[in-house]
């Protein structure tokens, strides 16, 4: 049996499940399992046992794959995600399971996502079938801050994320949330932040990012820099970049690769709304370490701003010497867009 | 088809992305291709030109680019530009270098 084409889109899009160690990714994961929104869904997971499936469970595929009541794929990864997402398609390829139209992974605690979203945008296969639609960071309301000021790989997870799912508000003292969303906020200014709780909306989550991407750009108010602790340390910050006048799209094309081809490693997100130079409608750029994701021609301005702004979440990079860079190659365009100024957040 | 790995389709570049709903690109009629592939050979230049190299273009599918005494390499598009020149020059390239912002301040205010 060949599954209809019709029901399946050109690129899968994938979403990245990521936290550190015990912050709550499995028991956000079982409670999407449990929504009939993921029936059209590919899980990956690490380990079946850690989920607790048996009462979900409707049929075994094989001793990786299982059925869930549902409708949702749930696999376990053995090994390399290349091949697990490869041996995915070629099963939905030849009718061997249910035609999923999408795939979400869950990663390790102790992961840094960056590999992950390589894999499926640098391999042959991969990349022609599958998209990164977003990283979604699961964070321990009350042990978040800690790991946040001691492990690099929370922090990297924190500053990739798309959106962040705080859990565990409800044990929480309520000053330490607001500490730690302020921390989150000095890394990654843009995300949306939610509370895990039951009534979470497994299709809004998943789908979140696509929609922000139709509508415009999200970006709060860079968070105060009074009482927020730098979390581990002081090398990892985020600012806001604002440009006054349009922007010559082949500079900046020519600036940012190499940028990126430099600073990569250390440019953990750079995101941004663009006014081109003879474009009506901005353009959104998303970027994460070496690779940019295809910009998005918006249909329409966000708001009455016509300004640009980029979002640039760094590590060990002095906000004033990218601004610098970013006007002295804009002065070679057809137009010299003025910095207006670099927040902080 | 790339030539090195026989793989069809080669690398999408988000700089010369597909034309395809939703999608800014420059990828789209043939006339805006060739004006956007000038423009970069314009404005790479005058970066490439404090490191010692220069780009062309090559038929308009591929560019060249080209150390002073002539040694060359083929490259597809942005991506490949930086480490195949960073590879000519023997050393890295950095858009952060003060000394190298300086110069192309000097260049840009003519």
């Amino acid at each position: 049996m060949r599954v209809a084409e019709t029901c399946i889109p050109a690129m899968t899009p994938v979403t990245l499940i990521t936290g550190f160690l015990g912050s709550g990714k499995t028991t956000l994961l079982k409670q999407l399992l449990d929504d009939p929104a993921l029936s059209d869904t590919a899980v990956l997971i690490n380990e079946f046992g850690e989920v607790g499936l048996d009462h979900h469970l409707l049929e075994r595929l094989d001793e990786t794959m299982v059925l869930l009541q549902s409708g949702c794929l749930c696999c376990t990864i053995r090994g390399d995600l290349a091949d697990a997402l490869r041996d995915l398609l070629s099963r939905r390829e030849c009718g061997l399971v249910p035609p999923f139209r999408r795939v979400v992974i869950e990663s390790t605690g102790l992961a840094d996502p960056f590999p992950v979203i390589s894999t499926i945008k640098s391999d042959p296969v991969l990349r022609h079938h599958f998209k990164v639609a977003n990283v979604i960071t699961a964070l321990d309301a009350v042990n978040g801050l800690r790991q946040l000021e001691t492990y690099g790989e929370s922090v990297r997870q924190a500053a990739i994320a798309d959106v962040i799912v705080l859990t565990k508000t409800d044990i929480a003292d309520a000053p330490d949330v607001v500490r730690l969303t302020e921390a989150v906020r000095r890394l990654n200014p843009d995300a949306p932040m939610i509370p895990a709780s039951d009534t979470l909306d497994a299709n809004a989550l998943l789908n979140g990012i696509a929609r922000e991407q139709a509508s415009g750009f999200h970006c709060d108010e860079p968070a105060s820099a009074g009482n927020a602790r730098s979390p581990h340390g002081s090398s990892i910050r985020s600012f806001v970049m604002t440009v006054e006048t349009t922007i010559d799209w082949t500079t900046f094309g020519i600036w940012l690769t190499m940028l990126l081809n430099r600073h990569g490693d250390r440019i953990l997100r750079v995101k941004g709304i663009l006014n081109i130079e003879g474009e009506a409608f901005p353009v959104a750029i998303h970027g994460v370490q070496y690779l940019v994701h295809v910009p998005v021609h918006l249909t329409s301005w966000p708001s009455t701003d016509r300004r640009s702004h980029i979002v640039f979440i760094v590590d060990g990079i002095e906000p004033a010497l990218i601004e610098r860079s970013f006007v002295a190659f804009n002065g070679l365009g057809t137009s010299s867009p003025a910095v207006r100024q670099v927040e902080e957040a | 088809m790339c030539s090195l790995c026989g793989i069809l389709g080669g690398n999408e570049h988000w700089a010369d992305a597909v034309a395809r709903p939703g999608v800014y690109t420059r990828n789209v009629e043939r006339i805006d291709r060739r004006r956007e592939r000038a423009n970069r050979v314009r404005i790479a230049n005058r970066v490439l030109s404090v490191f010692g190299l220069s780009l062309t273009d090559w038929q308009g599918s591929s560019f060249l680019l080209s150390t002073r005494t002539g040694k060359t390499e083929i490259i597809e598009d942005l991506g490949h530009l930086w480490p195949a020149a960073e590879r000519l020059c023997g050393r890295s390239l950095d858009p952060l270098d003060e000394p190298f912002l300086e110069r192309l301040e000097a260049d840009a205010r003519g």
